[in-house]
């Protein structure tokens, strides 16, 4: 069974049951799930979760649906690495990785779409659907296939062959919508709500956007039952950033970890970053972008969160990383060549980001700091052909080996 | 008829300019403000257009002609 109470809206506090909705009929504000505290804190131990799945559902009891019916092709539970390597180039003495490139679609949104897709079919739904570039794609088609739903997916005509395949192979209806980026946003808004269909990150956007607090938990109990002092997260709607906080707060309220002081800071691309503009110009009014980045996965101009994610930077002390194409590829290479990470752009963003804030005193080197990666490069491999050695091509002779190898490493690039 | 939400988002050089008045004036809908906050510089608008689907889309048309951000009210949809 389920905690959860009712949906509340983020804005007046208007309550409404636990059904298919995203905003408040009267104010427009995003609702969200809330859930008995009282009842959670004597169900939960750290021995209960530790007992539980090595998936995110050992969670079950903070997330708003049935564990035991759950779609679950086992996300979640991924590794936190101490990247002592990466610290070490960026002046950070304990700094960690939390890998979720390791999930089942190899992105995070395999928890968000865990969860909306499993309350989903609680709601009574048999169709998921999407619009997205990539990943969520992956993932709604992914568990549309384990679950026995029909999936329809909305991708932009324009989209990568790696991409369109991730998401095709799992067998959706996959629809290419011709036009710019605004007018397939505003086309899926309206089909969003023309058909009865569950869209993951419209109508069951608040147990979808619930998912993301499992990044909270995991790292948390990852720790020994601690919170972080710093997290940088990348930000697109600035629905995980907001929700990986709220994770540490209910471990808090359930009296499993202590009050979590933790500074969270963002990052984005510098192509897409409204609410990184909003945050140096010391605003909460956020202005909408148009995107031009190679983080696509980040790439959210008008983000539903943004306003709440600049209220959680001004909260918490926290900071909002901005940086340039060249530097998220050159994030990408240094996670990659001192962690063993391959992550897509998005990973490129918050290493980059996480280099920016670090050289400019905003992370303190003490500080127990977790950077969420949280998306596997091989969706992006484009990005960064160029900027890597070819391989040595050699004839097959010792002499040839030696003559190209000698020759690499006399550039200094072996 | 038809009811659309959206969400306009108005740039320094329009703030002055009675947008949603001549909107309502130029097509056959309905417009009806439901949130917004508008300053010197930035300004947006919720708004709910009442009317033909066709017109409600040319409206829309003209409104982004002139320079207006439109987007869904609820943020966007496509996502990473």
């Amino acid at each position: 069974m389920s905690f959860a109470k009712n949906l509340r809206c983020r804005e007046c506090h208007r309550e409404y049951p636990l059904e298919a909705r995203h905003v408040c009929d009267f104010c427009f504000g995003p609702v969200e799930v809330t859930y008995d505290y009282d009842a959670i804190r004597k169900a939960v131990s750290r021995e209960r979760i530790e007992r539980g799945p090595a998936s995110l559902w050992r969670y079950r009891d903070y997330l708003p649906c049935d564990a035991e019916s759950a779609i679950d092709i086992g996300a979640g539970f991924t590794p936190l690495i101490r990247a002592k390597n990466l610290g070490k180039a960026l002046g950070l003495n304990n700094l960690y990785i939390k890998n979720d490139t390791v999930n089942p679609t190899w992105s995070f949104k395999d928890r968000v779409v865990a969860v909306a897709s499993s309350r989903a079919r609680e709601l009574g739904y048999d169709k998921l659907a999407c619009a997205s570039t990539g990943n969520l794609a992956n993932s709604v088609s992914a568990h549309a296939a384990a679950a026995g739903m029909e999936a329809v997916v909305f991708i932009p005509h324009d989209l990568e062959l790696g991409k369109v395949l991730g998401s095709s192979i799992y067998g959706p209806t996959l629809v290419k919508v011709r036009g710019n980026y605004d007018a397939v946003n505003r086309l899926c808004a309206e089909l969003a709500g023309a058909y009865n269909w569950a869209f993951v990150n419209v109508n069951v956007r608040p147990y979808y956007s619930e998912g993301s607090k499992t990044l909270g938990f995991e790292v948390a109990e990852q720790l020994g039952w601690r919170a972080p002092d710093h997290c940088v997260v990348p930000i697109a709607s600035g629905s995980l950033f907001v929700k990986i906080r709220k994770g540490l707060q209910e471990l808090w309220k359930t009296g499993l970890i202590d009050e979590p002081k933790t500074r969270m800071s963002g990052a984005q691309a510098a192509g897409c970053s409204p609410v990184a503009t909003a945050w140096q110009e010391g605003s909460m009014n956020f202005r909408p972008q148009r995107p031009n980045t190679i983080a696509k996965s980040l790439a959210i101009g008008n983000p539903a969160d943004g306003y709440y994610s600049l209220v959680q930077l001004q909260e918490t002390g926290g900071a909002c990383g901005s940086v340039t194409d060249d530097e998220i590829v050159a994030g990408m290479k240094l996670l990659a060549e001192t962690e063993g990470i391959f992550a897509e752009t998005a990973g490129g963003v918050t290493v980059a980001s996480l280099k920016q804030l670090a050289a400019q005193g905003r992370i303190h080197p003490d500080e127990l700091t977790v950077a969420f990666i949280t998306g596997a490069g091989f969706k992006t491999v484009e990005a960064v052909a160029e900027a890597l050695n070819p391989p040595l091509e050699i004839d097959a002779t010792m002499e040839s080996f030696e003559a190209a190898y000698n020759a690499r490493v006399a550039q200094g690039v072996a | 008829m038809a009811v659309k939400r959206v969400r306009f988002t108005f740039p320094e050089n329009l703030i002055r300019e009675p947008i949603i008045y001549r909107l309502g004036h130029e097509f056959q809908v309905i417009t009806n403000v439901r949130m917004a906050d508008v300053d010197e510089k930035t300004g947006w608008v919720v708004l709910e257009l009442e009317g033909d689907p066709d017109e409600i889309e040319r409206s829309l048309a003209w409104a982004q002609e002139r320079g207006v951000r439109v987007d869904p009210v609820t943020g966007d949809i496509v996502e990473g």
